[in-house]
């Protein structure tokens, strides 16, 4: 029985062989909610470039699946980032901010 | 007695002294309502991240303070009949955002001296 990893870098009698071996990502690091991690419990609209953090290029707000925030907190940010934007201290729409 | 904040811009064509004479008269106004000022921050002439009114850049003030809640219509009321203003946000602090909003200010402090 021959692993993916093992048929990708082309070892051990695999079927298929590859020219360059698949670099399969493993990355192992978990994502963690930064406000739960270091204990920030209000999240500030004044703060623009921390709020930077949760936002893409366009200026949308990135999901959590992608921040790794915890609910409660996204929560917190999508209101400050809404309050950012009226006071225009963040784009409503932007093309590169980053 | 509720904890607020209000941060407000106020339009870039007024002089120093016009900055000056407005924010001098909405904290004269508060304090006439029975308000008492926490902390004023003064963020100067900022660049907008998109143009209100056709501008480009407006004077970013902050206020902080505690004040009966019925206070704060009127002076919203105050902010909308008055041209100077180009935007204003007022937010009720909890008491996680007053530990903040302390802990900013030392910090604050602790850069200027």
């Amino acid at each position: 029985m021959a692993s993916i990893q093992e048929e990708a870098s082309g070892k051990k009698g695999g079927e298929i062989r590859y020219l360059t071996p698949l670099n399969i990502d493993h990355s192992t690091t978990k994502k963690y909610c930064r406000f739960k991690k270091y204990g920030i419990k209000y999240v500030d609209y004044k703060d623009s470039d921390f709020l930077l953090k949760f936002i893409n290029e366009q200026g949308k707000l990135l999901p959590r699946r992608i921040t790794g925030t915890s609910l409660k907190y996204q929560r917190k940010v999508s209101v400050a980032v809404k309050r950012a934007r009226h006071l225009a201290l963040l784009p409503y729409v932007a093309d590169l901010l980053k | 007695m509720n904890h607020y904040e209000t941060v407000f811009i106020l339009n870039p064509v007024l002089s120093e002294e016009q900055t000056k004479e407005t924010v001098l008269k909405y904290e004269k106004f508060l304090t006439s309502k029975g308000a008492k000022m926490v902390s004023k921050e003064d963020w100067g002439l900022k660049k907008l991240a998109y143009p209100i009114q056709n501008k480009k850049s407006g004077f970013y003030h902050l206020f902080e303070y505690t004040v009966d809640p019925t206070v704060i219509s009127d002076l919203e009321i105050e902010f909308r009949r008055d041209e100077r203003f180009m935007r204003y946000l007022t937010v009720k602090l909890d008491k996680h955002a007053i530990e903040w909003a302390e802990k900013r200010r030392t910090k604050i402090n602790n850069k200027e001296s």
